[in-house]
């Protein structure tokens, strides 16, 4: 879908060639922090903004060259809820319906069709500036939808969000996938990355930095381990003997003597706590305790950048400044 | 914490989606000027404070100049004070009402209601058109409420309906000209607070070193030189002159001139920046 997109402002490259691709009728999430360049390459996508270099194509249209034919096939939902807060739930989806040049009546149906499936029958006769920060997503959501776009873009659709409203939108996004709608999400929230996309590219500072599903980004950071705790640490070294069968071939385990503990990488956990226990009860090895662990893509951020998502705030706050500067 | 809801992976669609290409013809230039100009006028008509407000600081004017200052003004050539005034503020009147624009376009600017529609496959002017024409409709339903206020205190259409058809047409061109220069303003700043102050705080010079109020000979001559190329002295000459029946000389023609270059050259500099993709 991209090829190579770069864009500078200024004296700031906020990307440096990024390339990503999707699927039909799946999900694709960028990730990355505060001022990595998603918003850049979604606003790039949906022909905001144009790239320095690289090609972008929604459906095979290259969306420098025909932007008006790409934006017929797109669905844009952005940071902030982009509804007409003086017009009803039902008319700004009319509106957008017609600016799509749909037929009229069309244009009625689908306004009808999409207040239903999201909730908002109800409250589709009513003006907007009553509705909770929950539904004007929701009816904004609802409004990239009106022409069934190829692709939709959802630009940090939880940010500022509160919780319950978090929840409401993973459903309503899981909802989307149920249907086959195409989506490129943005977030910089790994549980939301991890809970809701089929794809994963990591972004930082302008380039894609990784990509893959959730488990194999996970697997990348080394997959599975087996912490074990024992009572007495000078038998710690007797531990990777019994565990033979299950240590991945090459890996070290690491050996904590101050805080007693063993970790083992392993191929898989299944089933592994049990066998642990008895074979140190055999050995009359004490154990205290045997945890799983499984990696998150926190873990997979900090091995792929050195440094937490959240961490990155502060990092990144002059490239973000000089992306809001020159808006 | 780890959740186990890893997505099972889906195999691509089979059927792509119906490939649909946009109609485009002129006439739906047309239609989607008319949606977002409908967008606007709905949203007036539902919320009526907004207009009520624009209305009753003209009409203090009229009230204010009239009844306090009439008394003590006497101006050449005018039998009554109204008969001077009361077309200086009709001229104010759509000036200001002009500001709108600027306010509504940062409004939708910062609500990210524009990125929506630049993505949308629509005509992109129409955006901008749609929005100045509902200004303008706008701007006409002001002027009927102010011109009640001007005959109710006693002001008169001396030169007959069609010259004063002719000088409100005027007015409201000059009105839709300055729209486009509140246009640009409300898509240069960063804020509805900045557009607000940008669109109006050179209007109070513009509308008070004129003849709308005073006559500009009573003014000292370096101003009075401000005031007389002032294109506001000279819209407010031509239609004061049609509504009470005297000609207007080449003063109709040059505002005519000014509302036509200015629109051409701000609407023209409005897309532009509308349209800029390096946002």
């Amino acid at each position: 879908m991209t090829e190579g997109l770069k864009k500078r402002f200024g004296d700031t490259e906020a990307l440096k060639g990024v390339d990503l691709e999707i699927e039909r009728a799946t999900i694709l999430g960028v990730l990355g922090p505060n001022g990595a360049g998603k918003t850049t390459t979604v606003r790039i996508l949906t022909t905001l903004l144009k790239p320095d270099a690289g090609r972008a194509f929604i459906d095979g249209i290259d969306v420098v060259a025909d932007p008006r034919r790409a934006r017929a096939r797109i669905g844009l939902t952005g940071q902030y809820a982009a509804v007409d807060e003086r017009l009803t739930g039902f008319e700004n989806l009319q509106l957008v319906g017609r600016l799509f040049h749909l037929p009229t009546s069309d244009a009625r149906r689908r306004a009808h069709e999409l207040l239903e499936r999201f909730s908002l029958a109800d409250a589709g006769d009513r003006v907007v500036k009553g509705y909770s920060g929950g539904m004007r997503r929701r009816l904004d959501i609802a409004m990239s939808l009106i022409a069934e776009p190829s692709v939709l873009f959802l630009d940090e659709p939880t940010t500022g969000l509160d919780p319950r409203s978090r929840l409401e939108m993973w459903d309503v996004i899981d909802g989307l996938v149920a249907d086959g709608t195409t989506t490129l999400l943005t977030t910089q929230y790994l549980d939301e990355a991890e809970r809701l996309a089929d794809d994963i590219a990591v972004i930082d500072h302008g380039t894609v930095i990784a990509r893959g599903t959730p488990a194999q980004l996970k697997s990348r950071s080394g997959g599975e381990r087996v912490e074990i705790t024992l009572r007495d640490p000078d038998q710690l070294d007797r531990v990777r003997a019994l565990l033979g069968n299950y240590v991945l071939d090459g890996v070290h385990e690491t050996v904590d003597h101050a805080a007693r503990m063993v970790t083992v990488p392993v191929h898989t956990s299944e089933g592994i706590v049990p066998e642990v226990v008895r074979a140190l009860d055999a050995q009359s090895i004490e154990v205290v305790d045997v945890v799983v662990r499984r990696p998150t893509l926190d873990d997979v951020f900090l091995e792929l950048t050195g440094h937490r998502a959240e961490d990155d705030a502060t990092d990144d706050a002059a490239l973000a400044g000089a992306q809001g500067g020159s808006r | 914490m780890t959740t186990d809801a890893i997505p099972t992976p889906r195999t691509a669609a089979s059927s792509a989606p119906a490939v649909r290409e946009v109609p485009t013809g002129a006439g739906w230039f047309l239609r989607d000027t008319w949606a977002e100009a409908m967008r606007h006028l709905t949203a007036t008509w539902r919320n009526p404070d907004l207009l009520v407000f624009a209305t009753i600081q003209p009409i203090m004017f009229v009230v204010l100049f009239v009844y306090v200052f009439g008394g003590a003004i006497q101006i050449p050539g005018y039998d009554t004070y109204e008969q001077f005034v009361v077309p200086g503020i009709f001229a104010q009147t759509v000036l200001f009402g002009s500001a709108f624009t600027g306010l509504g376009i940062a409004e939708d600017m910062s609500k990210g209601f524009i990125d929506r529609l630049r993505s949308l496959p629509m005509h992109q002017p129409a955006v901008l058109v749609g929005r100045t024409v509902s200004d303008l409709v706008r701007n006409l339903f002001t002027f009927m409420v102010m011109l009640v206020v001007g005959l109710l205190v006693g002001f008169r259409l001396n030169g007959g309906i069609v010259d004063a058809v002719i000088a409100t047409v005027l007015l409201l061109m000059f009105a839709f000209a300055f729209s486009w220069i509140q246009a640009l303003i409300g898509l240069s700043v960063k804020s509805v607070e900045a557009a607000n102050s940008a669109g109006f705080i050179w209007m109070f010079p513009m509308t008070f070193i004129s003849s709308a109020f005073v006559s500009t000979a009573s003014m000292p001559s370096w101003l009075q030189k401000v005031a007389e190329v002032n294109p506001f002295t000279i819209v407010t000459n031509a239609t004061r002159a049609l509504y009470n029946g005297d000609d207007p000389g080449m003063d109709l023609w040059w505002s005519l001139a000014w509302a036509v270059g200015i629109t051409v050259v701000f609407g023209l500099l409005s897309f532009r920046k509308f349209t800029s993709t390096s946002r």
